[in-house]
């Protein structure tokens, strides 16, 4: 996560309101920004899409041994949701527990500080998920 | 200039007002707050420190404050606000030309929170946007700000935000009251608004009530001088101000919220000033979640908008510390009957949606610890 300021600056629209891509030609979606449609190639038409934030559990863990710049936050649920437009991006689902959820489980985005690099660096924000009401 | 307008004839207050009322008539178009789900009893905090629990509920009037979880700031709380207000408002975020955030707990010294806010919610980048520091009554100061800028149609839509994960020293009386939250208000045309912005006014001095250093962790503050020389003769004099300006009284409003440092102040100073109990009520919050800092009056008022039917007349004060107090005269119109359809989440269901942390949990959330 640690990473310059030119990387952080060019990934605040994915991780600040999931904006990813959409292919004219086979309406498909992608999460993160693609510049190139996988199954279309060079007759693939990209253009920018702004997800809603709204989607389903897919799959879940609870995270014990997290990595650096983790350690305060574990146990944490992290799982791969599936966004209601297709794409499926790994977050943590924050203010519960795996007890608290399933497979299919409706989630939606918040926004959320991610990591700290330490007490002088930047602090990255962006996504995660909450279980909607 | 604001005292001058205070001490002016009753005719030219009346004349000022009704220029006031014909070129200046703004309102809010939308509003949305954010309570953390986390919750420390204020019995737990007691049983700590070997306070009488019962004591410091009843001295203080706090049951409960909110803790912000550990990914939780102040930027981070005042985006979740404007995107509910986002949502209530109807409104497109690049129609909003200017953004403050005000707060005590910015989480950068020198970054602002807006331009962290202007990006989450879609605003940027054509538009302002600053940072404001006003202890408890920045949030208000910036809603001034976006009624000028309205007023004067320098800009379309003005959010304003009061956002905090306000910190108290262990074991000293603000750790019973400092807690999270935030609350964001959209200001428009009067005639998109829910609730319509009658009339303003603000007093302020330099008064040493409370405070805090660039380098200290913890704000200092002067005990029982936060009182009367600070709170209660702010609140009062920017409320008497405005009763005076606009030629109304108590009795011409249907609810009141004054800024919440505990459950007891607002009481007291609702009736010094004339107010009944149950008109205060709606808006008090404070017992509950504590002490939300700059979001706490504005909080307070979504509350109050939460329920508020059309026509009603609301009066608001808030006050922060240093020491200042703004005052509104608010109607609601019959747009927020639509609006309230959408369904954004009510403060009171932030309120019913929480869970408990022992003391030892809260001390890690707020990373009282050394080594955190």
């Amino acid at each position: 996560m640690k990473s310059g300021s030119a990387l952080t600056w060019r990934l605040i629209p994915n991780r600040y309101r999931l904006i990813g891509s959409h292919c004219e030609t086979c309406k498909e979606n992608f999460f993160p920004t693609r510049p190139v449609c996988p199954s279309c190639r060079r007759k693939g038409k990209m253009v920018e899409k702004k997800f809603k934030g709204e989607g389903k559990i897919y799959s879940f863990t609870t995270v014990q041994v997290p990595p650096e710049g983790f350690e305060l936050e574990a146990p944490y649920v992290l799982a791969i949701v599936e966004l209601s437009e297709g794409p499926r991006v790994t977050a943590q689902v924050v203010d519960c527990s795996e007890n608290d959820l399933g497979f299919g489980t409706p989630v939606e985005m918040v926004f959320r500080k991610i990591q700290e690099e330490g007490k002088e660096g930047l602090i990255h924000y962006g996504f995660k998920f909450k279980i909607k009401k | 200039m604001l005292v001058a307008s205070f001490e002016c004839s009753e005719t030219s207050k009346l004349q000022n007002s009704k220029l006031f009322k014909v070129f200046c008539l703004v309102g809010i178009v939308g509003f949305g707050a954010c309570v953390p789900k986390y919750r420390i009893k204020a019995g737990e905090i007691a049983s700590v420190w070997g306070e009488d629990a019962r004591r410091i509920e009843d001295g203080l009037g706090i049951l409960e404050k909110s803790v912000p979880a550990l990914d939780e700031d102040a930027a981070t709380l005042a985006v979740e606000a404007s995107r509910n207000a986002l949502v209530y408002s109807g409104i497109s975020a690049k129609e909003i030309g200017a953004v403050f955030v005000g707060s005590e707990s910015h989480p950068y010294a020198v970054k602002p929170t807006a331009t962290i806010v202007a990006e989450a919610i879609g605003a940027a980048p054509n538009l302002t946007a600053a940072d404001l520091e006003f202890a408890c009554k920045a949030g208000t100061a910036g809603i001034q700000c976006c009624m000028g800028m309205v007023a004067s149609k320098m800009i379309k839509y003005g959010l304003a935000i009061g956002s905090d994960t306000s910190q108290g020293k262990p074991s000293d009386a603000l750790e019973y009251s400092a807690s999270a939250g935030a609350g964001a208000f959209i200001i428009g045309s009067d005639k998109e608004s829910v609730a319509v912005i009658e009339d303003t006014f603000s007093f302020t001095t330099d008064t040493p009530d409370f405070w805090r250093r660039p380098e200290a962790e913890f704000p200092s503050h002067g005990g029982r001088f936060t009182g009367k020389p600070a709170y209660f003769k702010h609140v009062t004099s920017a409320a008497k101000g405005l009763l005076e300006k606009t030629g109304t009284a108590p009795k011409d409003f249907d609810y009141v919220v004054f800024h919440q440092p505990n459950g007891k102040f607002p009481r007291m100073v609702a009736k010094m000033l004339g107010f009944e109990e149950a008109k205060l009520s709606p808006g008090l919050v404070t017992p509950v979640i504590g002490n939300t800092y700059s979001g706490a009056t504005m909080i307070g008022l979504a509350a109050v908008l939460d329920e508020a039917q059309p026509g009603a007349r609301i009066f608001v004060t808030s006050f922060g510390s240093g020491a200042g107090s703004d005052a509104f005269v608010i109607n609601v119109t019959d747009g927020i009957v639509e609006k309230r359809k959408k369904g954004v989440k009510t403060v009171k269901e932030y309120i019913e949606d929480k869970h408990y942390l022992s003391y030892a949990l809260y001390v890690k959330h707020r990373r009282k610890l050394k080594s955190l």
